[in-house]
């Protein structure tokens, strides 16, 4: 299980003194009351997509706007009160776990589309905005907001730009740091400050790069400037299926080496081949060890272009079936099987983890091999599908919730697989974060010393550790947060 | 300055870093010291060059990967990746005219400047965005890595990016990881003859909102002679499958007929002004007591920064990023600098004072000042960093 910071009893104490003076900086308003300290109301918040982990917080705060952000973090400054951040709550690592004596900030009702301009070529929105939010206000003009995590739907820009999210799409367009011009940042100290905006590059330090991912720690975006990107004239898919992960392995680098970047290059292997299309009958092929999509853009006459060299790239590995889609409605089912991918997994298992590594594209056949040999080694079945191109994995390991025993095999295998990923040269995170459940693996990856020197940066932005403690960073290191195992 | 250190591996760097802690000895820290001239003169005991760790350490072209450590000069990088038809994402300008130095930029210099060519206006296109791994030593003098050699990786702080545009303040850079990618097949500009600035970067919008992938998009108020362009002029270059040029030309075409005559530049003129334009060349040659400032803004509120400019001294201006990007070559007065410090208020943006008189340059903000609450954060970030101030200190602010 995982530590949390034994709670301050003088704060857990001050608890109805702390709720009334919230309600005051956020009052009850059309959208009903600005904080909420019933212990009922506060179950929804007591998790976030890490749903293995609970505990509910102090208090919830739901503001409308930066002035009341800034107010509420002013007021918990003063008093010595944990902050942890909230967006739509989807993060898969636990960024938004509460703390016991901690005001969870809410942003979902600060949710306005502010600017679109297409000239300048972005777009003006609140932090409680979803990803799709964005896309969906500017389609109709052809453009979109290019990052698209799994959760789009849901989750908000604030959290995306707290966790740096990628998505199926980002080998080309790049992930939310890339598609970032500017956000409103609200210090712990209650200081409203303005990074970037519409122009390119900071003149100064890159303040924007270091907040883009830095999980809820240096301060609360209430407010983000994006690029919007005009569409492609059309997109198509194929699908390949192989041998094996190596065979598959090598496609995937026959592809780079042949100079194409696709749009997208997802990999699945066959317990996910299995799974989805079980779930989705994309037609997927059964007989395969593993099977990729690929898809491209352009007009009509480029798509053809690019696809048959794709297709004589993979013709050169023995595949067992190629299919090119030939119109848009066949690429949709391509993806379909893919995109239900979770919800796949969750029908065969009662439960899964999505772990988060990357690894340099080159080992994937390696890793492959000793993720299976670990899962033999645990009980527990995993099923593989990711971003091929830029080698994000995202294992899904199944297990039983309801039995304790195979939930911690399951955060072992995890553990295994992400040490697995730095001992090849990748890392812990590819794009769901550190939060909590890869907090105490940072040292798997970082020398103490270089821990220190991320704390110290920590510290120059939030000197007495309020802004989501315990995330992050391991415990130990930080004397400001002695830890307790969570109820 | 008592002279020039240039330890030979990464163990010296620190320990020179080391030793200017205990000396109280400031460094100042450079590559090859190409732009030396550039943001306020340093004041430092010792120069610290990183010339001396030289040499590509991993190169590994089906995973679009680089490594090389920070004194390798760039053009040693583009001839490794061209070998493998690959290319650095960013276009590092080459600022060897511009300043009057002899020596190549090294991939150490660019990293710490974030300093990108044309190619910015992509998502993925600033040279910060394609740091995937950076080791610098510290004030500490501690070596500390950020990043590593993966394309996605957000495990912890992102140091890199708070290394990358630090120009060496807060870290010595000693090696690093970049993304890089295939070179497109061929590459061809169209330029618009336009009546005015305003014009041209509507015209700009206006490709670089199509579907046709345009890869650079700046405005010359004087046009180009070599190609034989009238001012001012709008140039739109699109990178790509070379058969998928001839579609995606007259399709732009199209879209930007209503902006006025559109001439096509192709082939190796194509390559040369786009080199020129990353290069800031076509500002012309700048005189020793001329300054050269760089304006980032809005795209569409370029051409206003430039009626402020040319209203308040004689100047020399170029457009690039869409229109977002101002270069400014004029008079290197306190005046002059007012007026660019004006501008960029003005319009929510930034300035940067690139080149100047040394009196100048140490007696302005080269840069915006920060508001109060982001001064304390920097100065603490700062001292977090490089405790003891040993490195470029006053190198991009007074006391700092």
């Amino acid at each position: 299980m995982i530590e949390l910071p034994v709670p301050d009893r003088t704060v857990l104490a001050r608890r109805d003194e702390i709720l009334a003076a919230l309600r005051a900086i956020v009052p009850a308003g059309a959208r009903g009351e600005g904080v909420i300290g019933d212990p009922i109301r506060l179950k929804p918040y007591e998790t976030d997509g890490l749903s293995a982990y609970r505990q509910p917080p102090l208090a919830v705060v739901l503001p409308e706007t930066t002035e009341q952000v800034a107010a509420v973090l002013r007021y918990c400054h003063a008093n010595n009160i944990r902050i942890v951040p909230r967006g739509a709550g989807t993060s898969l690592s636990g960024g938004a776990l509460p703390l016991e004596d901690g005001v969870v900030i809410g942003l979902m009702r600060m949710n306005r589309i502010l600017e679109v301009d297409y000239a300048d070529r972005l777009a003006v929105v609140q932090a409680g905005v979803t990803n799709i939010g964005i896309t969906q206000a500017v389609a109709a003009d052809g453009f979109f907001y290019a990052p698209d995590p799994s959760s789009q739907l849901a989750c908000m820009i604030g959290g995306n730009v707290m966790m740096n999210s990628g998505g199926a799409h980002c080998l080309k367009y790049g992930v939310t740091a890339n598609n970032l011009l500017g956000v409103k940042l609200v210090t712990i100290e209650g200081e409203v400050i303005e990074l970037g905006g519409g122009h390119l590059d900071a003149a100064g330090y890159d303040w924007l790069g270091l907040i883009t991912g830095s999980e809820g720690q240096l301060g609360i975006v209430t407010e983000v400037t994006v690029r919007i990107l005009r569409a492609a004239e059309g997109a198509r898919a194929m699908l390949g299926a192989f041998r094996s992960n190596e065979v598959a392995g090598q496609v995937v680098d026959a592809i780079i080496a042949s100079g194409i970047i696709p749009v997208a290059l997802e990999f699945m292997d066959r317990p996910a081949i299995h799974a989805c299309e079980a779930f989705a009958n994309a037609g997927y092929p059964l007989d395969a060890e593993a099977m990729l999509i690929i898809e491209v853009e352009g007009n009509e006459e480029e798509q053809s272009y690019l696809l048959s060299q794709l297709k004589e790239i993979c013709a050169r590995f023995d595949p067992i079936s190629l299919r090119v889609a030939e119109t848009a409605e066949e690429s949709i089912a391509i993806w379909k099987g893919r995109k239900g991918a979770f919800g796949a997994v969750g029908r065969i298992s009662p439960d899964y983890l999505c772990m988060d590594g990357t690894i340099p594209t080159g080992e994937l056949p390696n890793v492959l091999k000793r993720m299976g040999e670990m899962s033999d080694a645990y009980g527990l079945k995993v099923a593989n599908i990711f971003h091929a191109g830029d080698g994000n994995l995202h294992p899904l390991i199944m297990f039983d919730a309801n039995d304790p025993e195979s939930f911690a095999k399951a955060e072992a295998f995890g553990a295994d697989i992400l040490k697995l990923c730095v001992e090849v040269g990748g890392c812990l995170t590819g794009e769901h974060g550190v939060g909590v459940e890869k907090r105490d693996l940072m040292p798997v990856q970082f020398l103490a010393h270089e821990l220190e020197q991320q704390r110290r940066v920590k510290s120059a932005f939030d000197p007495q550790w309020l802004l989501n403690p315990a995330k992050v960073f391991p415990l130990a290191g930080n004397p400001a947060l002695s830890p307790k195992v969570a109820a | 300055m008592s002279g020039l250190l240039a330890p030979a591996d990464e163990a010296g760097v620190v320990e020179a870093v080391r030793a200017a802690v205990a000396d109280h000895a400031p460094l100042a820290v450079e590559g090859h010291g190409t732009k030396r001239g550039m943001l306020r003169p340093v004041q430092a005991a010792r120069g610290l060059s990183t010339r001396g760790l030289r040499g590509i350490t991993l190169y590994r072209p089906a995973e679009m990967v680089l490594a090389a450590r920070a004194g390798t000069p760039v053009p040693e990088i583009e001839a490794a990746l061209a070998e493998h038809g690959q290319m650095l994402i960013g276009e590092p300008p080459d600022f060897s005219g511009l300043f009057g130095t002899e020596e190549p930029a090294t991939l150490g210099g660019i990293v710490a400047t974030n300093l990108t060519g044309p190619r910015r206006i992509f998502a993925t296109g600033a040279t910060r965005d394609q740091v995937l791994g950076i080791r610098a030593v510290t004030g500490h003098a501690e070596v500390v890595r950020s990043g590593g050699r993966v394309h996605k990786d957000v495990t912890g702080l992102d140091l890199r990016k708070l290394l990358a545009g630090s120009h060496g303040t807060l870290g010595v850079l000693t090696e690093i990881t970049l993304k890089v990618l295939p070179r497109a097949g061929g590459s061809l500009t169209l330029a618009v003859a336009v009546e005015s600035l305003e014009r041209g970067v509507a015209a700009l919008s206006a490709g670089l909102g199509s579907p046709f992938g345009v890869s650079g998009a700046a405005v010359l108020p004087e046009g180009d002679v070599g190609n034989g362009l009238a001012g001012p002029v709008a140039l739109l270059r699109l990178e790509d499958v070379a058969a998928f040029l001839p579609h995606r030309s007259g399709a732009l075409r199209g879209v930007l007929g209503t902006f006025g005559e559109v001439k096509v530049v192709e082939g190796e003129a194509s390559v040369a002004l786009w080199r020129a334009i990353r290069d800031a060349l076509p500002l012309g040659a700048i005189g020793a007591e001329e300054a050269v400032w760089r304006l980032s803004v809005r795209p569409t509120l370029g051409p206003k920064v430039a009626a402020v400019l040319k209203a308040a001294f004689p100047v020399r201006l170029m457009l690039d990023w869409g229109g977002g990007l101002v270069w400014a070559a004029g008079p290197g007065t306190a005046e002059a600098h007012a007026a660019v410090m004006r501008a960029a208020r003005e319009a929510g943006g930034t300035f940067t004072l690139f080149r100047g008189p040394d009196a100048l340059r140490a007696s302005v903000a080269v840069l915006p000042e920060e508001p109060a609450p982001l001064a304390a954060i920097a100065a603490r970030v700062k001292a977090a960093m490089d405790p003891a101030g040993v490195l470029n200190p006053g190198r991009m602010r007074a006391g700092g």
